[in-house]
């Protein structure tokens, strides 16, 4: 009996089909972008949800020498979300001996959680100074420790939803870079999206099938996000006529390689080491990441001797 | 029939699908998955009046 109907490709899929489906929609995706070769080590960022322990698992499953990293950033109380996230994500490990984990405590190795980071600079927004943090660490822990790529479970609904915000803005500096690949540069490790195929709901649907345990929670700071929004309008889009989402992304993809197109906007930019923690980065002297850190343990002195940050 | 989603519980009766179930209290199709008895079934599913549906949510904000 069909577990799941994929109308877009008119397909309906029992569980087992589906857990035979899933890998091989990914592995199509890796070889025809060239993501990384069978032999090379790839760094998993995992967040405990449905689609990065999908990603984690179809690739250990396809053979991959796949290690995984989370970082804590301590959203929500102590058992919380991140408590909870962290909580899967080592269940899923300990069931997969093969693989590495490497858990990296925000507030333990670095001396806060993102809501005391943001909570310091009022009026950042939680998933700015979030992503900093997790681009940051991810890119460090790939570098040191030799990975070919760090691969990220972003799903073609998530790559959808964004190309459809930056061409609402016309944000070509961000549509000049959007893609499944992200290349490697001075300082820079690889980046890839392995589910570049795969919808959220076909991936939510393996997870379920497989029993991987994921968080059903979504993080307290991504209610109201315009993703969300956008996610649905698409919806709406893609219920009138099947297939739209693949068209959207995809022919976006060919006709920018076709045509050449955001080819001034694709120019590396000028970047340097940054003079604490040797990062690339275009500003001057230290990184937006140190400088978060050092602003962060300044305030902390002067709050502690009854002063305020200038 | 009973369709279970977070916190919300409402009571309809059996004979319809999956997918007409989920329209009717307000949801999207394409933004849930339907279990019965913590098995993934599909839209076209016709529930019967005893079934007890959990949906779970696909949609990420991230």
């Amino acid at each position: 009996m069909a577990a799941i109907n994929l109308r877009h490709h008119r397909l309906r899929l029992c569980s087992e089909h589906l857990v035979a489906w899933t890998p091989k929609q990914v592995a199509r995706a890796i070889v025809k972008y060239r993501m990384f070769a069978p032999t090379d080590r790839v760094l998993v960022a995992v967040s405990g949800g449905k689609d990065s322990l999908t990603l984690w698992d179809v690739l250990l499953h396809l053979g991959y020498q796949a290690d995984g990293v989370y970082i804590n950033l301590g959203i929500g109380p102590a058992g919380g979300y991140s408590d909870l996230s962290q909580a899967k994500v080592e269940a899923f490990a300990a069931a997969h001996p093969e693989a590495r984990l490497t858990v990296v405590d925000l507030a333990r190795q670095y001396g806060a959680t993102v809501p005391e980071l943001v909570k310091e600079r009022r009026g950042r927004h939680p998933c700015s100074v979030c992503g900093l943090v997790k681009r940051h660490i991810m890119n460090r822990l790939a570098r040191e420790s030799g990975y070919a790529a760090i691969a990220t479970g972003h799903n073609l609904d998530d790559e959808v939803a964004v190309l459809f915000q930056n061409t609402l803005r016309w944000n070509i500096s961000y549509m000049a870079r959007q893609g499944p690949v992200l290349p490697e540069g001075p300082g820079f490790a690889r980046k890839v999206k392995p589910l570049i195929r795969i919808r959220e709901r076909e991936s939510a649907a393996y997870a379920l099938v497989r029993g991987i345990d994921y968080i059903y929670d979504e993080c307290p700071h991504a209610e109201g996000a315009a993703t969300l929004f956008y996610k649905e309008i698409i919806n709406q889009l893609e219920a009138r006529s099947p297939g739209m989402k693949e068209s959207f992304y995809l022919s976006f993809l060919e006709q920018r390689a076709r045509y050449d197109l955001f080819r001034q906007e694709r120019q590396e930019l000028a970047m340097h080491p940054c003079e604490r923690c040797g990062q690339p980065t275009t500003a001057p002297s230290i990184c937006a990441f140190c400088r978060l850190w050092l602003s962060s343990a300044e305030r902390r002195r002067l709050r502690d001797i009854g002063q305020e940050f200038p | 029939m009973k369709l279970i989603y977070r916190d919300k519980t409402w009571e309809l009766r059996g004979g319809m699908t999956v997918r007409d179930a989920i329209i009717k209290v307000g949801l999207d199709p394409e933004a849930v998955l339907a279990l019965r008895a913590g098995v993934l079934i599909n839209e076209e599913t016709i529930l019967g009046d005893d079934d007890e549906i959990k949906l779970v949510g696909v949609v990420s904000g991230g």
